[in-house]
């Protein structure tokens, strides 16, 4: 038998196997969020200051991405993206995936009519594009960001409370939870004690695959001008700022972009390779 | 039993019916949230206290949101949209013309990407493993996965900037020819096109490898059959419902990817009069645009879903 590499052994320790492209993808995704939290100090350069005497110039030695629209260097600007795209998006995950799982939990083993309404209302608000939703109500309460991530995590609770909905009915129906029931304990105990420790592999994937939605909308949003406002500018802000240069193929389009795929990529991929021991867990 | 069919398929309408409702209402209280007064806005800042109030009582904006609401309601049934505030033109002329844009494109899009999205899905479940199956799958993985405008950039890229062969922006008042018309729509279709097939590919060949795993396939693999008889003889009928079920759910992505994509391209469509919209503030508009987005996602939505049912006698 092959002998296991480094991390393989680290992952038998655990008690997972994870495969190599699994591995890198959760290695970029933690140099994304070494990044996003230290990109104050490790920028080369203040993310305002014009640096470069051409706009649109192209990589070189000193700017390493080239430089934007202004003259100032897009690599800093990048990094610092980092923490708007990653923080906001997450952010808005996991208020969406806490209210969404919690909210479908309860509907599943409260029932009734509680599970009717709540289940019908939240169909419906489903039933409206993202991208759309979130034109609009951006639109009604403008893009501040505690703003953004309000509307974010609106737009996919909805998503959420119906994935977790649907697991958690089926828990629901197992006779461990009817023990419990009869045992007397109150629904707080039940969702919490019998119910989500038995959806939570399949939840935290749905969180990864919800937060991968969120940093496309609001790259989308930030690409239409109604996310992320100077003089913040997350990675969908930045591509906007320079799609100006796209006729001449200018890095500094082109780079950002790739930031975005990078990151989504790694997460896609990343759930895609999660040893199924975690994904599929109720499934065993 | 054709009775029962029948009634799940009035059923499945009345909830898409009830769920319109809803997301009317949605769309109307997120609208009616915009800061400002739309009576102040029409008139300007220097209008007199007595003129505001005057055209408030006129459009009645002092009645409370849910006469409002109805209101609303009763003109779109009847087919009053309102009146743009931003150049006063009723919104129905507004909308007509670009409502065709872009179901033009939409059309065009769909003609392209359902045979090809088929092909692949298909024959990628086909010889699932293989390297070709390998290639398609990490492709539509890497599509799914990042936003529309950057398979627009990356299109202009390289269709524009490197190659020269089409122009970056698509302007539809100067076709004369049909080569004008190619070279105007071949980029936006072309995004769309990418973006869409990448979901169906996936929900293809997922739905044709599921039938793959029966039993039944299975038998025919023992007595025999050659790889592709297998599935296209003994999987797909069976794949044909999910298949048609996918088909319509991936179609209402190009709600989603209209929106960027009119955008990026300035193509004179809805979703781009839309955007304007919502940067001009113009409420009426915003609502009838919106509704329409909606309408056309719910009708896809219900339309999968009724298929789903129809096609799969365990869900009836």
């Amino acid at each position: 038998m092959k002998q296991p590499s480094l991390f393989g052994r680290l992952g038998m320790r655990l008690g997972y196997r994870f495969n190599l492209i699994g591995l890198s993808a959760l290695g970029i995704l933690l140099l994304w969020a070494g990044i996003a939290l230290f990109a104050p100090r490790i920028i080369p350069h203040s993310v305002g200051e014009i640096v470069d005497t051409d706009y649109f110039g192209p990589v070189s030695r000193d700017l390493w991405f080239g430089s934007d629209y202004l003259g100032r260097d897009i690599f800093s600007r990048v990094l610092m993206g980092a923490r708007y795209t990653l923080g906001i998006s997450l952010a808005a995950v996991s208020i969406a995936c806490f209210s969404g799982v919690a909210l479908g939990m309860t509907a599943a083993v409260a029932g009734g009519w509680l599970d009717t309404v709540l289940s019908r209302f939240l169909d419906a608000l489903n039933s409206i594009p993202s991208k759309l939703f979130g034109l609009v109500v951006v639109a009604a309460v403008g893009s501040s960001i505690p703003a953004l991530i309000a509307t974010l995590s609106v737009i996919y609770t909805p998503g959420a409370y119906r994935f977790a909905r649907a697991l958690a009915v089926n828990v629901n129906t197992m006779d461990f939870v009817v023990v419990a029931r009869i045992r007397g304990e109150g629904l707080p105990y039940l969702i919490a004690s019998e119910i989500l420790p038995n959806i939570l592999g399949p939840v935290l994937a749905d969180l990864g695959l919800r937060f991968v939605f969120i940093v496309l909308l609001l790259s989308g949003l930030s690409f239409l001008g109604l996310g992320v406002q100077p003089p913040y500018a997350d990675w969908g802000a930045l591509v906007r700022e320079n799609i100006g240069g796209l006729p001449f193929g200018a890095p500094a389009v082109i780079f950002p972009s790739l930031a975005i795929a990078s990151l989504t990529i790694s997460v896609n991929l990343l759930i895609d390779n999660l040893p199924s021991r975690i994904r599929d867990r109720s499934a065993e | 039993m054709r009775r029962q069919v029948s009634s799940l398929v009035v059923r499945r309408l009345l909830i898409a019916l009830i769920t319109l409702v809803i997301v009317s209402f949605a769309v109307f209280s997120a609208t009616a949230l915009l800061p400002g007064d739309t009576a102040t806005i029409l008139l300007g800042q220097s209008a007199t206290p007595e003129a505001v109030e005057g055209l408030r009582k006129a459009m009645h904006l002092n009645d409370p949101a849910i006469i409002r609401f109805l209101r609303w309601m009763a003109g779109l049934f009847q087919g009053d949209f309102g009146t743009s505030y931003a150049n006063n033109v009723p919104v129905a002329t507004l909308i007509r013309g670009r409502f065709v844009n872009t179901l033009k494109l939409a059309g065009l899009t769909a003609a392209i990407a359902v045979p090809l999205a088929l092909t692949l899905g298909i024959t990628s479940a086909m010889w699932r493993g293989t390297l070709y199956d390998r290639i398609v799958t990490i492709g539509t993985i890497g599509i799914i996965s990042v936003p529309e405008f950057m398979i627009a950039t990356l299109a202009v890229l390289l269709f524009a900037v490197y190659l020269k062969w089409l122009p970056a922006l698509s302007l539809t008042n100067e076709v004369k020819s049909f080569y004008d018309l190619m070279r105007i729509y071949a980029m936006p279709v072309a995004t769309l096109t990418i973006g869409v097939s990448a979901q169906m590919i996936r929900m293809t060949r997922a739905a044709v490898v599921e039938t793959l795993n029966t039993p039944y396939v299975e038998m025919a693999l023992l007595k025999g059959a050659s790889r592709p008889r297998l599935v296209l003889r003994h999987a797909l009928p069976n794949a044909l419902g999910p298949i048609v079920n996918s088909i319509a759910l991936s179609l209402s992505y190009l709600l989603g990817g209209v929106i960027i994509v009119e955008t990026i391209f300035n193509y004179p469509g809805i979703a781009k009069l839309m955007v304007d919209a919502v940067s001009t503030r113009d409420l009426p508009l915003i609502q009838t645009c919106a509704m329409i987005f909606c309408l056309g996602y719910l009708a896809l939505i219900t339309a999968a879903d009724i298929i789903a049912v129809l096609s799969n006698p365990r869900l009836r």
